[in-house]
């Protein structure tokens, strides 16, 4: 392996930089425009590196990265689909991409309709009542959403419920938005199923809870089917419930939060509408909620006067107030109206089918290799436990990091908690039926290696850029900043 | 595995040595070994008051992050602080070098409805 450097490695003292017109005298220059006092007096630290070195050394690392335009990418929980380049062809619009959020709305009346419609597309699309696209990523979203509860809570005199409830199955984000928020957690055990366990909800519930986080379907794929009973009961208690939206991929145009009685959710819109993971970049998290919430939501609101025009309005008393600067991400907002528009109606709902069949058809191939702890049928994604291959010394890590040599992306491991030795694969409807037989052929060679050899297993990854990484130290001694003196 | 026979156990796959009103408290090597290469041990101050069950630190490996329940109530009286440079020792040593925390303990019959080794490893 050839191994890269820092950036820093590459420096070649004024190594055939073009010089910049008049930029033989820049620290004169710099000095009569200034004064002496905001002159820097040491050097910037910036590393010294011709164009051409700083081309090749990103370009090599992005070679080395592993992202969906590569190959499958099966991380369950994160809806890692294809990326339409209409998308991105669209938010690189000049109108899109080239304004200012400080410019004054009567100038950017485009994206401000974009938002607007987007918004209006969410709340369809979910059986909600009014979205804020402020949040800029999914736990934010949880975060906003439960603000919100705690803020009608208050506007009713509820200042004691500050409890939040949540399934021992929910993404760790559902406590620690809880957290953040102020709330302390109670954690429910799920039933032999995997599910909500009615009883325990109901011995959870008191005068003091503020709500109930649940992810639907949930993090083993399986849909609530008591889902109404469960809000029901929350509702009776005084409760407001949230829908992680973690897995709307599995509910498009089949079926709404809103209709099973949950109060709020946020979207993933760089999961569930394209630009997974946000492309690398930021996400956004926009929250929907019922009516009674709506006074709650972020500002400024926007709002179309009686001639059509778009404008911001702060003027929202019980407002939690701002999550983040101005209007939140608008890029993947923009990509996600892209993605909206382009499917329709139909288009979303084969979205859903598609995905929840490939979920099925591969699970139907590997699990005679692999225990599916949990038996129900899944949606979306699915949960198998690598304990018949721990039987045989590989763990669920090493399964997964052998699944690197055959060229694919680690699906996500040891999650959710429940489940011992978690393999946890989601594969999106952008995969067709051959690239899942692959995926499914090297799930099982691997479950063949797990007993014949389990060495090759449990030192892979072989065939990577790099080998095992000590992850130990890596968490231990966590080095993030370059340090050109050795100092520390 | 072996489990020593002098301790005491919980379901919470911890364990308990009594000296005196004094009980060192550690995880188990079960614990230990299913949470994978710890790199972090998160713990109270001493003097901290404790009911038992409560949770009184966390324990942070490669894989998860997991409480750390009071098995006894009573006051922390001591705490293994070479932890805080070198938690690896919990899985190296877990029931001798990796014990975490020491408690006064202002009942002692709580130990009394803890699991024998036998019964640990038969739970397990």
């Amino acid at each position: 392996m050839n191994e890269e450097g820092l950036i820093f490695s590459r420096q070649v003292p004024d190594g055939g930089c073009l010089p910049l017109p008049g930029d033989e005298d820049t620290d004169a220059q710099a000095q009569a425009l200034l004064g002496d006092a905001k002159l820097r007096e040491e050097p910037t630290g910036l590393p010294d590196v011709p164009e051409w070195e700083v081309v090749r050394h990103f370009t090599r690392l992005s070679q080395r990265n592993w992202g969906v335009d590569m190959g499958f990418y099966p991380l369950g929980s994160c809806t890692m689909k294809h990326n339409p380049r209409l998308n991105e062809a669209v938010a690189r619009l000049p109108g899109f991409a080239r304004i200012h959020p400080e410019q004054h709305p009567a100038q950017v009346q485009g994206i401000l309709r974009l938002m607007k419609t987007l918004e209006q597309a969410l709340i369809e699309i979910s059986g909600m009542d009014a979205v804020s696209l402020q949040p800029p990523a999914g736990a934010q979203g949880e975060l906003t959403a439960l603000l919100c509860f705690r803020a009608y809570h208050h506007s009713r005199g509820d200042t004691h419920r500050t409890r939040i409830i949540v399934p021992d199955s929910s993404h760790g984000t559902n406590p620690a938005s809880a957290a953040r928020c102020g709330m302390t957690v109670h954690t429910i055990d799920s039933n032999a199923e995997g599910l909500t366990d009615l009883a325990a909800l109901d011995a959870a519930l008191d005068e003091n809870v503020a709500g109930f986080m649940l992810t639907n379907p949930n993090t083993l794929g399986l849909f609530e089917p008591q889902v109404e009973e469960i809000c029901a009961r929350v509702h009776r208690a005084g409760g407001q419930v949230y829908c992680d939206g973690a897995n709307m991929n599995a509910l498009l145009g089949v079926s709404r939060p809103g209709d099973m009685g949950f109060d709020a959710l946020h979207f993933n819109v760089h999961k569930t509408f394209s630009t997974p993971h946000g492309g690398g970049g930021p996400g956004a998290g926009p929250v929907a909620v019922q009516a009674h919430l709506q006074p709650f939501l972020p500002v400024p609101r926007i709002v179309e006067d009686a001639d059509g025009t778009l404008t911001l309005d702060d003027d929202h008393p019980e407002t939690i107030g701002k999550v983040h600067s101005f209007m939140g991400n608008v890029g993947p907002l923009v990509k996600a109206y892209a993605y909206i528009l382009s499917h329709g109606a139909d288009g979303l709902r084969e979205v859903t089918e598609r995905a929840v069949l490939n979920a099925n058809y591969l699970l139907s191939r590997v699990r005679e290799a692999y225990e599916l702890p949990y038996r129900g049928q899944p949606m979306h994604e699915f949960v198998l436990s690598a304990e018949k291959q721990k039987a045989a010394g590989c763990k669920a890590v090493d399964v997964a990091k052998r699944l690197l040599d055959y060229g694919f992306h680690a699906p996500t491991v040891y999650f959710p908690l429940i489940v011992s030795e978690a393999l946890m694969i989601e594969p999106t409807e952008t995969e067709t039926k051959g690239a899942l037989d692959c995926f499914a052929e090297a799930m099982l060679a691997i479950a063949r290696e797990c007993e014949d050899s389990p060495d090759v297993v449990t030192g892979a990854p072989h065939r990577a850029y790099a080998g095992r990484l000590d992850e130990v130290q890596a968490a231990r001694k966590l080095d993030l900043r370059h340090d050109p003196e050795g100092e520390g | 595995m072996a489990y020593p026979s002098e301790l005491k156990y919980t379901e919470e796959h911890e364990w308990v040595k009594v000296d005196g009103d004094t009980a060192a408290i550690g995880i188990t090597s079960y614990a230990a070994e299913e949470l994978g290469d710890i790199v972090f041990v998160d713990l109270p101050d001493t003097g901290t008051e404790v009911s038992k069950g409560d949770t009184f630190g966390t324990i942070e490996s490669v894989k998860t992050v997991a409480d750390l329940y009071a098995p006894v109530s009573g006051e922390i009286t001591e705490i293994n602080e070479t932890l805080e440079d070198t938690p690896e020792t919990v899985n190296e040593s877990p029931y001798e070098k990796g014990w975490i925390v020491k408690i006064k303990m202002s009942d002692k019959s709580e130990t009394d409805g803890m699991l024998s080794a036998e019964d640990y490893e038969k739970k397990l």
